[in-house]
């Protein structure tokens, strides 16, 4: 991490072109079928214009930098796709909220709580 | 005991892919939310989320292979891509969309490579979704201020001579790689080409393969 809150060089956290870092990761993982539909929602949302790519951005890049470290991709993309609809007026946090107590009532296990 | 370490093999005896593997999280909870809300909304359907998904799918770098054998093969297209690669790849059926899109091509002294330094900006509608490592940290921040140690740790030495261009895509901005048509492929088809052209190859961080490397089929 470059950018402490004490070494301050006009760059934010996601503005990370030329910092040092170790070397390129090899890992591979194939997408999920909840990460697939994310990017869809996004897709969809944004095309519909409820949000634009650049909403997507500003979500992402206000999150810390620790989020990049403890979130996976897809984790940060539906906090801001959430964070970019209730914005937008689609629903509210109260509809979220209750929908998602729902779900989690359903099971333990994403397939159990998705109903197809 | 026949239960034992089967905890994390399938019926199959395979092991399950980790993603799958735990509990629902918070953030699946939320997909599934948001989903169902959007649909109830009419925002958009479930067939809706499926197609995009199956569109999403059936990208690969073969739709981007496809272009650079084209490229390789019809002088006229090649013009036509380096002036306008978004208007050239949607003639062959690969739309980008409202985004530009910039092909970079490659000579024996020139080699270019693309990154997304902010996030993970990527030629989706040639390559499919980006690769975990084009998005990771280090990619992201080395590979603009030392591409050459970067491209060798993708096993891609180039000499001194060739100069390394690196481009930083932006949200509307993409850039895809045209490398340069291997040697020994005279009288090739564009099909037979394209099995040459890799993903990396088209991101700049690799090279094409080798004719000798697929088996020729008669022609």
């Amino acid at each position: 991490m470059t950018h402490s809150p004490n070494g301050y060089d006009g760059r934010r956290w996601h503005d990370m072109g030329g910092d040092a870092a170790g070397p390129i990761p090899t890992e591979q993982h194939d997408f999920s079928l909840w990460e697939k539909r994310v990017d869809a929602l996004m897709v969809i949302a944004s095309s519909k214009g409820h949000f634009t790519v650049d909403g997507l951005r500003r979500v992402l890049e206000d999150m810390s930098p620790e989020s990049f470290e403890t979130m996976t991709y897809y984790e940060r993309w539906i906090a801001s796709v959430n964070q970019n609809l209730i914005e937008s007026g689609v629903y509210t946090t109260a509809e979220l909220a209750a929908r998602m107590s729902d779900i989690a009532a359903r099971g333990a296990t994403y397939g159990e709580a998705s109903h197809e | 005991m026949p239960h034992d370490h089967h905890d994390h093999l399938s019926p199959s005896g395979h092991p399950f892919r980790p993603d799958d593997d735990h509990p629902l999280t918070y953030w699946q909870q939320m997909e599934i939310a948001i989903r169902e809300i959007l649909i109830e909304k009419g925002v958009t359907t479930a067939a809706e989320i499926n197609a995009q998904i199956d569109a999403m799918d059936a990208r690969s770098p073969a739709n981007g292979a496809a272009v650079v054998a084209r490229a390789w093969t019809d002088p006229t297209f090649r013009d036509d891509l380096m002036r306008d690669a978004g208007a050239a790849s949607a003639s062959m059926g690969f739309d980008i969309g409202p985004m530009k899109l910039i092909a970079v091509k490659n000579t024996a002294d020139v080699h270019n490579v693309i990154v997304c330094t902010l996030c993970s900006c990527y030629p989706r509608n040639l390559l499919g979704l980006p690769p975990d490592w084009y998005k990771s940290r280090a990619y992201r921040s080395r590979t603009v201020k030392e591409p050459r140690k970067v491209l060798a740790e993708f096993g891609v030495d180039l000499p001194d001579h060739v100069t390394v261009r690196v481009h930083d895509s932006t949200a509307d901005m993409r850039y895809i790689v045209v490398p340069v048509r291997p040697g020994g492929t005279d009288g090739w088809s564009a099909d037979q080409l394209a099995a040459l052209v890799t993903r990396d190859s088209m991101i700049g961080t690799g090279l094409p393969k080798a004719p000798e490397a697929i088996a020729q089929t008669p022609r």
